[in-house]
């Protein structure tokens, strides 16, 4: 006979077993966001290291004179084995871009590498597959490239962050694209820090209630949610095209008006700017908002001017939340690369940026360029940049936290 | 004495404050940049005989070799790869924010957060990476390699949700963390569970903030493009096939700009009409959010 306890007492129980359910359903969700997070770091390095199979074209010991291995050898006698193993055509380009001679010991060194030696890779493995399938890998090595190297490779090695771009993965490095992000930030952080800071102070501490900041408000939270892309259609028309003769330096002197492009590093960094100016406003203005209003008031007591009180109290005491978000939204600003593909990143360069005016191309560019080339080996370079952005962006925080704590301290100090 | 003081003038009072709203109006005049450019470059583009209207939005073909310019197939593939990412980061983002908010300890919230941000903070091309790298031959590995394409939208569906995953959870906890504790006491009052304190009471209360989450989300996966431009493929598509290449607009933006491009070509025209579309999908999301926040918005005291 089913009395009303026992009524309430199954019920309790399914409501507690579907209690249960759910819980373990919450919690295995978080696991899964958690999973997705650690696969896609480990997928990353997965294609950064890995055994390679490398089949030089000439085997570097028969270039040995007397025992003396490429890098025990002086740079006349580079030269020599450069002269006798190349074209005469090849050596007067070389020798036209910047005469041998003139060269240093590494480039050259580099060259004999590159040109003679010229090693090219056969097949790479990912980590996963040089761990576990080691015996087959060997196997495959000796069955289909017997004359070739076998050997564990680290992707992302000093070589790899001091070369420049090169159409070889062999031999291609970040040096180009590392520049190219640096140089970027720092005209984004010119134009963004100052107008963002600027904007957050009179919407907090000058602007009445009215239309117009009503306007500005409602728009500055808009522009926070349009597509990143979208920027990157106002960087080319704007900066690009309409601001060509200042972009791309013509109007200074510093190029040719034929050769002129506003595809440079001054177009991109002003559109990452754009690009990032409302993420810094509305982080500076949540930065104001905490500085308590006793502050301002004991400031006025004392007689100091409305700007007087907020450079000497406001800014002072807002400093590390500001610092701290503008840096956040700074590595935002590193790791776009949809607007720079639209702005013009070149698509291949090897020379390094020396003004704002230069072609530019970066990390992340880089990255989706690699990433979209269908061979194994360009996968493994791609993976290897995506590391050494990473470690960019890990330590742009690192440095933001740092630099908070230490403005907290001085404060209470 | 009095007044000698308070009649001090201080010019650079004032042009301190000038400079500040000019700094502040900066940012209408990118709106303006943004609206006048799109506008003036669509204007050009359906103006020319090669394109109107109609055809825009009702022709099945994007093919601007021969002078086709139907935005469906490009459309089709957004909707495809917004659709799989919200089916992806909504659930997953609710569970994860009732779980942070309702569950998890002081200290376990303490670690998942910041794991959370770390997520939120991988630029996207790494995402597009993933998606090629590992997503794609996941799928074909299950689905067979017959059947899933080299570049297909669910693979990039799929990442785009994960990359997504963070802003809903983050939106969602702080809707759920705004909830009163009174209300879940009052809950609990009356004998209910945690999960029907949680599900029945709490997440209801905060229905706009979640409701404004997903639109946020939706609005992010449309603008999205690193993941599309590597993994979808690229060449437009009419397909409903989740298994298939199809370009999607974003994509088309990023492909034909990343070639060297003529200025007043219809090429160059037509990634503005696109912006045009996207930059409107994406303002009346926004703003739907946030007419849904500040209307539906339950205020306690």
């Amino acid at each position: 006979m089913i009395t009303p306890s026992n009524v309430l007492e199954t019920h309790l129980k399914n409501r507690y077993r579907r209690g249960t359910f759910w819980k373990v359903a919450f919690y295995l969700s978080t696991v899964v966001a958690i999973t997705f997070l650690i696969l896609l770091l480990l997928n990353i390095i997965n294609g950064a290291f890995g055994y390679v199979v490398v089949e030089n074209s000439i085997d570097p010991v028969s270039l040995e004179v007397h025992g003396r291995t490429l890098e025990e050898m002086d740079p006349p006698e580079l030269i020599g084995i450069l002269e006798t193993h190349l074209s005469r055509g090849l050596i007067r380009r070389y020798n036209h871009e910047m005469p041998l001679e003139e060269r240093s010991e590494h480039e050259v060194l580099q060259l004999v590498y590159e040109r003679v030696v010229a090693p090219k890779i056969i097949k790479s493995w990912t980590l996963f597959e040089s761990l576990l399938q080691g015996s087959a890998i060997r196997e495959w090595k000796a069955s289909n490239s017997p004359q070739g190297i076998l050997e564990f490779r680290t992707w992302l090695n000093l070589n790899f962050i001091r070369s420049p771009q090169s159409p070889t993965p062999e031999f291609a490095g970040i040096r180009t694209a590392l520049l190219g992000s640096l140089w970027m930030i720092v005209i984004t952080i010119l134009f963004a820090f100052p107008v963002g800071v600027a904007s957050a102070i009179y919407l907090e501490e000058y602007a009445r209630d009215n239309l117009m900041t009503r306007i500005i408000q409602v728009n500055i939270y808009n522009l926070s949610g349009v597509p990143s892309i979208i920027y990157g259609l106002l960087g080319l028309a704007v900066f690009v095209r309409l601001l060509e003769p200042v972009t791309s330096g013509a109007l200074f002197g510093l190029t040719d008006h034929s050769t002129a492009s506003g595809r440079t590093i001054l177009s991109a960094g002003l559109t990452l700017g754009l690009l990032i100016l409302p993420i810094i406003i509305i982080n500076s203005q949540e930065a104001i908002r905490a500085v308590p209003q006793s502050l301002r008031d004991s400031s006025y007591g004392l007689g100091a001017t409305k700007w007087q009180t907020i450079w000497h109290h406001v800014i002072p005491s807002s400093l590390d939340r500001i610092l701290t978000g503008t840096i956040l939204s700074v590595s935002r600003a590193v790791g776009e690369t949809a607007p720079l593909v639209v702005v013009g990143a070149s698509t291949f360069i090897s020379v390094d940026p020396n003004n704002v005016f230069s072609k530019f191309t970066t990390l992340p560019i880089q990255i989706y360029q690699w990433t979209a080339r269908p061979q194994a080996e360009f996968r493994n370079i791609a993976a290897a940049a995506i590391l050494a952005l990473l470690v960019l962006l890990l330590s742009m925080n690192g440095f933001a936290i740092v630099a908070r704590d230490k403005i907290r301290k001085k404060r209470r100090g | 004495m009095q007044n000698s003081l308070r009649g001090k003038k201080r010019p650079g009072e004032k042009v301190i404050s000038s400079l500040l709203f000019l700094s502040a109006v900066i940012s209408i005049f990118i709106t303006l940049g943004i609206v006048i450019i799109l506008a003036k470059e669509s204007f050009l583009f359906f103006g020319s005989d090669e394109v109107s209207l109609k055809e825009f939005f009702l022709s099945k073909k994007w093919q601007p070799m021969i002078g086709e310019f139907g935005v469906r197939p490009l459309l089709n593939a957004t909707i495809m790869t917004s659709s799989i990412a919200m089916l992806v980061a909504t659930p997953l983002g609710i569970f994860v924010a009732i779980y942070l908010s309702e569950y998890a300890s002081q200290r376990v919230r303490s670690v998942l957060k910041p794991i959370l941000e770390i997520l939120a903070g991988i630029p996207t091309v790494v995402y597009g990476y993933f998606a090629l790298t590992f997503m794609t031959p996941l799928l074909r590995l299950f689905f067979g390699r017959d059947t899933v394409e080299i570049y297909n939208t669910a693979s990039a569906g799929l990442v785009m949700g994960i990359l997504i995953l963070p802003l809903v959870t983050s939106m969602v906890e702080d809707a759920l963390s705004a909830v009163p504790d009174s209300l879940r006491e009052g809950a609990y009052g009356l004998g209910a569970t945690k999960l029907e304190a949680s599900v029945q009471v709490v997440v209801p209360a905060a229905f706009s903030g979640i409701a404004a989450a997903f639109i946020v989300g939706l609005s992010r996966a449309i603008g999205e493009t690193m993941i599309v431009a590597l993994a979808s493929g690229a060449g437009p598509n009419f397909t409903f096939n989740p298994f298939k290449a199809a370009e999607t607009m974003t994509g088309y933006i990023v492909r034909i700009s990343g070639g060297d491009i003529g200025y007043d070509t219809m090429d160059y025209n037509s990634i503005f009409a696109l912006g045009l579309l996207l930059f409107l999908f994406t303002l009346v999301l926004n703003i739907i959010s946030r007419i849904i926040v500040k209307r539906y918005q339950e205020v306690y005291d």
